[in-house]
């Protein structure tokens, strides 16, 4: 059995293409955003003095790290309107992807603050510094350097796992892969140029994030 | 009609969980396979050889899983196979694991010292003793606990099957929340059963990445 390719049928549709890469670049975005913001609250709840807190954070991030994310979308999508909270595909897709990313960056946060020796805080402390001022001029940069590029990884990785949300018909690149796949039959065509996407964004990511660490990180330590 | 929540509900999950279980061993054990061939052409003095395996991890890394399984999924009948879910997902699924494996086992590779591979060298052992008995052993040892990270990461990514219609743990959950209407429970109890699997073998990994490593 021979296959013709025919990538013509797909010409018509490239500006769906386009428009789906948008579409995974603002949903990756605001992902990122609110993700960080919900994984630096884990990093501070973990770390806070109340028992009840610090128990609910580790829950929190053991249970989104130990399943698989289309179960968390599921979840979310088909499972929560049960208890009365519901969410459009978009919504959930964001609210899914935001507490999965928090869960991570959580983990990558917190070696990160590990990793400034005891001693810079005290010496801090010494010079006469509050401790907003000694974590925003001592600790902050060399943790930052640290995490940078496992922050950076989970980035891309979170680009790559926006995919899954076409399972519940969010908007994004797969699912208008799926929409051209439907509409011209040429299945095996859609999901190459469509995977070639992705990898085009996932190296630009890759590469910019690299560059970026390059130039502020490169400083000697010693 | 809607059915209840009853044991033949429990025992679908529970078929959906068998069918998880034997996907992931299918494809760790492919994926290792496949992986110390990564891993070997990525560290082999060819240098077409290195560069081949480069160019699949990086595809491999680059794109997401559910769109591997697509390709594979919509490409056997380009090969002139006939499209089987079983198949697609454990194809997919294994060459998913061999990049992330061999992109792992690379790094323990070159992580021992060269002074192994010369004094093997020295002793008069080819490429394959050299590598069996000298290097592989050392670097299998020093990937050991992301390599079991892995292995949780690849149990979760076998969600994805469900996508293309594979019955495991995941489409089970919605097969048994869309013929009882009780979407959290059937999730919430899927979600269960993957913690149940994922959780130790996270805790293991920690574990094993603390007493193996090496004194700096």
């Amino acid at each position: 059995m021979t296959y013709t390719f025919n990538f013509e049928a797909l010409l018509p549709h490239w500006e769906q293409f386009v428009q789906g890469c948008l579409l995974t670049l603002r949903l990756s975005a605001v992902s990122v955003l609110i993700g960080l913001g919900v994984g630096l609250v884990a990093v501070l709840s973990k770390r806070s003095s109340s028992p009840a807190l610090r128990w609910a954070a580790q829950s929190y991030i053991e249970v989104i790290r130990n399943t698989p994310f289309l179960v968390q979308v599921l979840f979310i999508f088909f499972g929560l309107p049960s208890l009365g909270i519901s969410f459009t595909p978009n919504t959930a897709a964001v609210l899914a992807l935001s507490l999965n990313l928090g869960a991570f960056s959580a983990e990558i946060i917190r070696t990160g603050i590990e990793s400034v020796p005891r001693g810079q805080f005290e010496a801090g402390a010494a010079l006469g510094l509050s401790r907003f001022q000694t974590f925003r001029h001592i600790v902050l940069k060399p943790a930052l350097r640290t995490i940078y590029p496992s922050l950076a990884g989970q980035f891309v990785m979170l680009l790559l796992t926006t995919s899954i949300v076409s399972s519940i018909s969010a908007e994004e690149l797969t699912s208008v892969a799926q929409n051209i796949d439907s509409a011209t039959f040429r299945s095996f065509e859609v999901y190459i140029v469509t995977a070639l996407l992705y990898l085009a964004m996932s190296m630009v990511f890759a590469t910019a994030f690299k560059a970026i660490d390059r130039l502020l990180f490169s400083y000697p330590t010693k | 009609m809607i059915r209840d929540f009853t044991l033949t509900e429990f025992w679908v999950i529970a078929h959906g969980l068998w069918a998880t279980l034997l996907l992931s061993a299918v494809a760790f054990v492919g994926g290792g396979l496949a992986g110390l061939g990564v891993a070997l052409a990525r560290t082999s003095s060819v240098r077409t050889l290195r560069w081949a395996a480069g160019l699949f991890i990086d595809f491999f890394q680059g794109t997401p899983m559910l769109l591997q399984l697509f390709l594979v999924f919509y490409g056997l009948p380009v090969l002139g196979l006939k499209l089987n879910v079983w198949v697609a997902a454990a194809a997919g699924l294994t060459l998913h694991a061999g990049a992330y494996l061999g992109e792992i086992w690379r790094g323990g590779i070159q992580a021992v010292p060269g002074g192994q591979t010369e004094a093997a060298s020295a002793l008069g052992l080819g490429w394959w003793a050299r590598m069996r008995c000298v290097v592989l052993p050392q670097a299998l040892r020093m990937s050991f606990a992301p390599t079991v990270g892995f292995l949780v990461q690849l149990i979760k990514g076998t969600s994805l099957a469900a996508i293309i219609g594979f019955v495991e743990l995941s489409r089970s959950g919605q097969l048994v929340s869309s013929v009882t209407y009780k979407p959290l429970l059937a999730f919430g109890l899927v979600a269960a059963c993957y913690f149940a699997i994922c959780f130790p073998l996270s805790r293991f990994s920690v574990r094993l990445e603390r007493r193996l490593a090496l004194p700096a």
